[in-house]
């Protein structure tokens, strides 16, 4: 009786080890089948063209996305110009000067900003910027992906100020150095490695970004026009070209997305393998 | 000539009193601007809120041209893509979890979480169009076919496939949270302290009960944190859903039907609203997601700073 | 760590009739008191530190001698918790006066700690002008390279580093590495050098360098070490404090004098239980 009882319960155990295992093994097999796809059908669809011209209107051949590709760097940069002081100062205040209440109503916030939806923060750029005034822009686009990447620079900035020993605090003090200078002398050097983790993180989360876009930057047909006109983006021609019924147009979309792919993809891992390293 | 400074010096430097000042102006400022996300939509969405009151919540009319505006229909296709994510993720992530925390090679871990992780990477447009393209014609046949022909007697697989609706917005999403919910779940497993598992093993206890009966229950509030983390992410998500579920606007059973989330409406008719009422519609429509994932994302946070307390507490 | 001065105490701290002529470095202290939060950690020090000599600071661990030395250039007030009444007479002026500026207080007393702290994303040359450069004090390139030198040579680690300038602080040894952070404490030219316990970390042979160090330094500056080896201090310095802890636990003077008065003749029976090995 025993016996049975035992061959049953090893055979339970079998079973849902090996579901575990293959849950596992699933996750990676879903990513292997989408990075895949956009792999070979991006592949396929991209050529000089695709990177020198703009756009051409819906059921004419041929045609590309460069002014996309510069409105998405335009509004990364634009982003991460924002975010940076606000982050790494917020990221200072925290690790440095805030006592522990303020500290983590601080923190808490940033959590919680991190968590708002993408769309809700576009149409709050909506309402802020754009509708007074009076015109979609790269400017509003560029807040709105600040708002969303602020929170990212400034939880990593603060843990990364954290990790610098007290004793080099100490150190650079007992120097008779004042102490806004100590900081940024000593400390955010010492710190400089995560600070810049993360905002690749932060830039490889934002490139990406397509919803904040649709009520901010709108997209343009005139190529760019300049900070305060609507520009265009890979991740919003993508999402245009793919939801229109012209098959060239889908071929487009692979092509940005192996591009978008390659850009946040290659920055995500290029983090995560060093900060890795660090931590052993 | 090198001027050494010898003497007693003015007292405070200006500069040392100005910078903590200045640090947290900015500190502050990610506060302000949580409130002011609040403040900015109530005001924007203003115009819908004083015409429709709470009809605005449960009527499922959509009509610009009558300026009729009902959320339900978004509100539901909402609950339900997110309820079916998370029915079809939890499993997988929980299992996934189990096997990179209590199962998996040293060797193994650090590459296979850093995959895992590579997924949350993927930006939301991309996984859409994968899904619009590749998804959704297997999601029509064979997935729906079989469903709707073997299951069919279900109000669940009712109607003609059509490959974009409910059931391929809730496997997009379910692919989007697992990485997080994983993740999570990882960590809230590797806290359980050895000696639980060994006194479980010690007793005779396979590797499953061992997992079942004393690691899961030890960390069940990191677990059901990470879950409603990832029910969070799942609310708010955008572009993957609108271009899979197609843009139908009824309240419906059918996991066939093409439906609406509250963000791919927004995202949808945006482009289309001309009237004062329509753009206050639509704000008012943010404003109910803003206010649905923070309270989820504020229990989910207080769960797993809870957890970290107690395990502090303990130690 | 936030800044805490002693703002409350009226006392005054000058005693009239003393004249002490400016920049001479002599170091009083009267009634010193110092605590962390609400535990006392030091009680009613009071005696007056030779200058151009080698002061040691010796007693058991735990008897708040660290802190004690930490009070003297104001580093103490940066711990967290940090607090100080009495007086500490600097040029016969108090230095925990209300108008003084700590800043200046730690570039007239400089400071090394017990593990060697180089500043690690700087290079040798880098870390030993940190004090300089970080106040902009310094105004041509040629003049830093004067002095980076002249503190090597004085620290007796310019023939080892000299070809290295460029390299990492981290890339030297323990010894190399305290005797760095020597240089770089003087290119500042303070009068006073205090040393917290500074050989604890290194091996005997770089210990013996750093007491042929400081013999040469005290020709020209004051130096106070804290030190929990007794051999060291006999070795060493030519005036001793001895430090007990109180049946309270805060660390009260016993004994200063001479050292070797101290050594071969001391007034106080704890102190001769000390020297002798009876306990500590």
């Amino acid at each position: 009786m025993a016996d049975t009882g035992y061959g049953r319960r090893k055979l339970i155990n079998r079973t849902m080890l090996s579901l575990c295992a293959i849950a596992a093994g699933l996750s990676i097999i879903v990513l292997a089948l989408i990075l895949g796809y956009t792999l070979v059908q991006g592949i396929s669809s991209l050529d000089i063209d695709f990177l020198m011209q703009a756009a051409k209107p819906m059921g004419e051949a041929g045609g590309g996305m460069r002014d996309e590709i510069f409105g998405t760097l335009i509004l990364v940069t634009l982003g991460t110009l924002i975010s940076l002081p606000v982050g790494l100062m917020a990221g200072i205040f925290v690790a440095e000067f805030a006592g522990p209440r303020i500290a983590t109503a601080v923190q808490f916030s940033a959590d919680i900003l991190a968590g708002v939806p993408s769309i809700v923060v576009g149409v709050f750029a909506y309402a802020v910027l754009v509708r007074p005034m009076h015109s979609y822009s790269a400017l509003s686009a560029g807040v709105a992906l600040a708002v969303i990447m602020i929170p990212i620079v400034a939880r990593t900035a603060e843990e990364s100020l954290r990790l610098v020993p007290n004793f080099q605090r100490e150190a650079a003090l007992a120097l008779g150095i004042t102490r806004w200078r100590a900081i940024i002398g000593v400390i955010i050097p010492g710190a400089l490695t995560g600070i810049v983790t993360g905002v690749m993180l932060g830039v490889a989360r934002i490139a990406g970004e397509t919803a904040p876009l649709i009520f901010t930057a709108l997209g343009s047909q005139f190529g760019v026009q300049g900070l305060l006109k609507p520009i265009g983006a890979l991740p919003l021609q993508i999402y245009r070209y793919a939801m229109s019924p012209d098959p060239d147009w889908h071929k487009q979309a692979w092509a940005a997305a192996f591009l978008l792919m390659l850009l946040v993809l290659g920055i995500s891992i290029l983090v995560r393998v060093v900060s890795r390293r660090r931590s052993i | 000539m090198l001027k050494n400074s010898s003497g007693f010096g003015r007292s405070g430097h200006l500069a040392d009193k100005i910078f903590p000042r200045l640090t947290m102006v900015f500190a502050l400022l990610i506060v302000v601007l949580l409130a002011g996300i609040l403040i900015v939509l109530n005001i924007d969405a203003f115009p819908a809120i004083r015409k429709f009151w709470l009809s605005f919540l449960v009527s499922t009319s959509w009509d610009p041209v009558k300026e009729q505006f009902g959320a339900l229909p978004a509100i539901y296709g909402t609950l339900l893509s997110s309820l079916l994510a998370l029915v079809i993720a939890v499993p997988v992530s929980l299992g996934a979890a189990i096997f990179l925390s209590e199962l998996s090679p040293r060797w193994l871990k650090g590459p296979a979480s850093l995959l895992i992780e590579l997924l949350a990477a993927i930006p939301s447009v991309i996984i859409g169009l994968w899904g619009l393209f590749v998804l959704v014609p297997v999601v029509r046949n064979p997935i729906e076919s079989w469903l709707g022909s073997k299951l069919g007697f279900l109000p669940f697989f009712q109607g003609p496939p059509f490959g974009v609706g409910f059931l391929a917005a809730g496997i997009i999403l379910a692919i989007m949270i697992i990485p997080i919910i994983t993740a999570l779940s990882r960590d809230a497993l590797s806290a359980v302290p050895n000696q639980q598992r060994e006194a479980m093993l010690a007793l005779g206890a396979t590797r499953w009960e061992t997992i079942r009966r004393t690691v899961l229950p030890y960390c069940r509030s990191g677990l059901i944190g990470a879950m409603i983390l990832g029910l969070g992410r799942a609310l708010g998500e955008t572009m993957a859903v609108t271009m899979v579920i197609g843009n139908g606007y009824k309240l419906t059973a059918s996991l066939f039907s093409p439906g609406t989330t509250i963000a791919s409406k927004i995202a949808a008719e945006f482009a289309e609203a001309d009237s004062q009422l329509f753009i206050a519609s639509l704000v008012e429509l943010a404003l109910v997601l803003f206010a649905v994932t923070l309270v989820v994302n504020v229990i989910a946070r207080l769960l797993v700073w809870r957890l970290t307390a107690v395990k502090e507490a303990r130690e | 760590m936030i800044d805490k001065s002693n703002q409350d105490t009226v006392q005054t701290c000058e005693i009239p009739g003393e004249e002490v002529p400016e920049g001479s470095g002599i170091l009083k202290v009267r009634g010193l008191n110092a605590w962390y939060d609400s535990t006392k950690a030091i009680k009613n020090i009071s005696l007056s530190i030779p200058e151009k000599a080698i002061t040691a600071i010796i007693g058991p661990s735990g008897c708040g001698k660290s802190t004690f030395i930490r009070c003297l250039n104001r580093m103490h007030e940066v711990s967290h918790g940090g607090r100080v009444e009495g007086c500490v007479l600097l040029d016969g002026k108090d230095i925990y006066a209300r108008d003084v500026d700590p800043v200046a207080i730690r570039r007239r007393i400089g400071m090394v700690f017990q593990k060697p702290a180089p500043f690690p994303t700087m290079s040798i040359f880098d870390n030993v002008s940190a004090g300089l450069r970080l106040t902009r004090v310094w105004s041509r390139r040629w003049e830093l390279e004067e002095i980076v030198e002249r503190s090597l040579r004085q620290a007796a680690l310019w023939d080892e580093v000299k070809d290295k300038l460029g390299q990492s602080g981290s890339s030297l040894s323990g010894g190399q590495q305290q005797r760095l952070c020597i240089a770089r404490a003087m290119a500042v030219e303070p009068e006073i050098i205090l040393l917290d316990e500074p050989c604890s970390a290194l091996d005997p042979a770089a210990t013996l360098k750093i007491e042929d160090l400081m013999r040469n330094l005290a020709d020209r500056y004051t130096i106070v070490i804290v030190t929990h080896n007794m051999q060291q201090a006999a070795r060493v310095s030519d005036m001793a404090a001895f430090f007990l802890a109180d049946t309270d636990r805060t660390g009260i003077l016993i004994e200063f004098g001479p050292t070797s008065q101290l050594f071969t003749n001391p007034k106080d029976k704890r102190t001769e239980d000390y020297i002798t090995g009876r306990f500590g």
